[in-house]
């Protein structure tokens, strides 16, 4: 699975391609996870076929209703959101979702999440064989749902149980998703490198919550929520540089991403690929703007591959 | 759906916080509906991430105008757009109004500046009906005149009496329906805060009438992809997740789950 090849640019311009453990990506910028639906929603506005690669929302093994309202409030420089995880599940994915994408030559991968570990490794078990699926990105950082999501992601124990018995389970790429609501990021990336992960993706949106002063009650009806945006960019930067440098597998940067600098600034501490959020619903068109600004920023440096960039931080 | 860059053409106040910005729009503007909306990008600077939701009060062959009231940090930054500022303009977004049926006699009703969703339907609809508006003050009676130069008729509500008939526009409407009650087929459309909506489906279910509301929510993407402004409709015997962005904003009054929710303002 997952070995196919992505041609040789045909001009004379930077080779923008990275493979990710198998995943061929014409571009290292990929739509990430809860924020571009499943494919169809941006579809009339972007031209699926020139993304990178296509992270869907959160898929578990049931339907999920999630969260109830109100679900979603603006910050300064960011939005914090308590969805939970609501989603068709693996049946209505792949029945009502799948076929859609198909027709696309993106690579689509699958965001998956559990309330167990076992949960998680039958989601990834169903995954493994099923076509048009390139690659898993293990959620084990959702900071929305009451059991799982986070709790895997916070606690080395279950963080190496989750990874290692849904390794088991599928022969798919698999992308592992940090949390950042830790203090040692890289202890977390080296256990995921450990227990079988072939990429980490990193981060997920950070533990936040709003309050309305009139009212005095909070603002979204989970009480508390994940802070995404423009406003956690420095702090994603400085854990995706330190995770890149604590294991040997790509690294995928996210977090604030709005425009050609930040995922330049992710690819030069260290991800291999990155991918772009909440500036989605600023700008559906960002993605292919960041494709265009990191090809026009190879071409300023001379470089000749993106993959010359992965990592490339000048430490005096 | 589209996106486009659109100038502003004129920025005019209606009084008090209320305003209409107008733009020029050769994509979107010919292809609206009416109930339809637009989200609009309303800063450039990434303080604010979200775009924001309006529904779209009139079009032209190539522009288009909202009605909207400042009242937090997205609408302050629209006010200070003028004439040749540029803003990007998504849309049209959501399924919008069903036109009333030939023989059909619509009533609208309106809360504060709901009455702007309403106006693209009253110009479309094949029969003038009544549009029953109401606001806390006189200040809060938006667009009695434009329904007027169309033929339509206005019976106006405000909560302290100074102007038109002291209450609420749902009060007036039970009161014309009271009085009118076996009048031929109607059709009830209203846009409004979420009580008033409330309202108006209890008088179109006690008249076994059907009425097309629609809902106002804070959005993320506008196009159903981040789930934030869902509402739970009915589904057989229990309760789904519809998208107010996408499957909304206009659901038919009997088709929503009622909830003593609290319901957002700030836009």
């Amino acid at each position: 699975m997952g070995k196919r090849k992505i041609d040789a640019p045909a001009t004379n311009g930077p080779d923008m391609r990275v493979n990710l453990a198998g995943i061929a990506m014409k571009n290292p910028v990929m739509a990430a996870s809860g924020t571009f639906g499943y494919g169809k929603e941006y579809a009339p506005l972007v031209d699926l076929n020139k993304l990178g690669a296509l992270v869907v929302k959160g898929i578990s093994l049931r339907p999920e209703r999630g969260n109830e309202t109100p679900r979603i409030v603006e910050a300064a420089g960011g939005l914090i959101n308590a969805i939970g995880l609501q989603n068709p599940g693996f049946d209505g994915f792949t029945k009502k979702h799948l076929p859609f994408l198909k027709k696309y030559k993106v690579p689509v991968i699958v965001n998956i999440w559990g309330r167990s570990a076992e949960e998680y490794a039958e989601v990834a078990g169903r995954f493994d064989g099923v076509r048009g699926v390139q690659g898993l990105e293990v959620n084990i950082s959702c900071p929305n749902i009451k059991r799982g999501g986070i709790a895997f992601g916070t606690d080395p124990r279950l963080t190496a149980e989750v990874v290692a018995k849904t390794r088991r389970k599928t022969k798919l790429p698999l992308i592992v998703k940090l949390s950042p609501n830790v203090t040692r990021i890289g202890e977390f990336a080296r256990i995921a490198e450990a227990n079988g992960a072939d990429v980490i993706s990193l981060i997920n949106s950070f533990p936040a919550m709003a309050i309305d002063i009139e009212t005095r009650a909070p603002v979204l009806a989970n009480v508390t929520g994940g802070l995404s945006g423009p406003a956690i960019h420095p702090i994603a930067l400085k854990m995706v540089w330190e995770a890149a440098a604590a294991v040997e597998i790509p690294v995928v940067g996210m977090g604030g991403i709005t425009s050609e600098k930040e995922a330049l600034a992710f690819i030069i501490a260290g991800a291999a690929a990155v991918a772009v959020g909440t500036a989605n619903f600023t700008d559906p068109g960002i993605i292919l703007k960041v494709v265009k600004g990191i090809e026009a920023y190879l071409v300023r440096c001379k470089l000749k591959s993106v993959r010359e960039l992965t990592g490339s931080l000048q430490l005096s | 759906m589209q996106t486009e860059t659109a100038s502003v053409i004129e920025q005019r106040s209606l009084g008090g916080d209320y305003r209409v910005l107008e733009f020029a729009s050769s994509k979107v503007a010919p292809r609206v509906k009416p109930g339809q909306f637009i989200h609009l990008r309303v800063d450039e600077r990434n303080e604010l991430v979200l775009r924001r939701p309006f529904s779209v009060f009139k079009t032209g062959k190539k522009s288009l105008a909202i009605l909207y009231k400042i009242v937090g940090r997205g609408t302050q930054i629209l006010a200070r757009l003028r004439p040749g500022d540029r803003a990007g303009i998504m849309g049209p977004l959501g399924n919008g109004f069903p036109l009333p049926a030939s023989q059909t006699f619509p009533l609208l009703a309106a809360g504060g500046y709901g009455a702007a969703a309403l106006y693209l339907l009253a110009q479309q609809a094949r029969k003038k009906g009544i549009i029953f508006i109401g606001g806390a003050t006189a200040d809060d009676i938006l667009c009695a005149d434009d329904f007027k130069k169309i033929g339509w008729k206005v019976k106006i509500a405000t909560e302290d009496g100074a102007a038109g008939q002291k209450g609420l526009a749902t009060d007036i409407l039970t009161e014309y329906l009271s009085e009118k009650s076996k009048m031929r087929q109607m059709a009830l459309y209203a846009c409004g805060p979420m009580g008033m909506l409330k309202a108006v489906a209890e008088i179109a279910v006690k008249n076994g009438q059907k009425a097309w509301l629609s809902l106002d929510r804070r959005m993320g993407c506008g196009v159903g992809a981040c789930l934030g402004c869902v509402q739970k409709v009915k589904d057989g015997k229990s309760w789904k997740w519809a998208r107010v962005c996408r499957d909304g904003p206009v659901f038919e009054c009997r088709q929503i789950v009622w909830e003593n929710g609290k319901w957002e303002k700030e836009k």
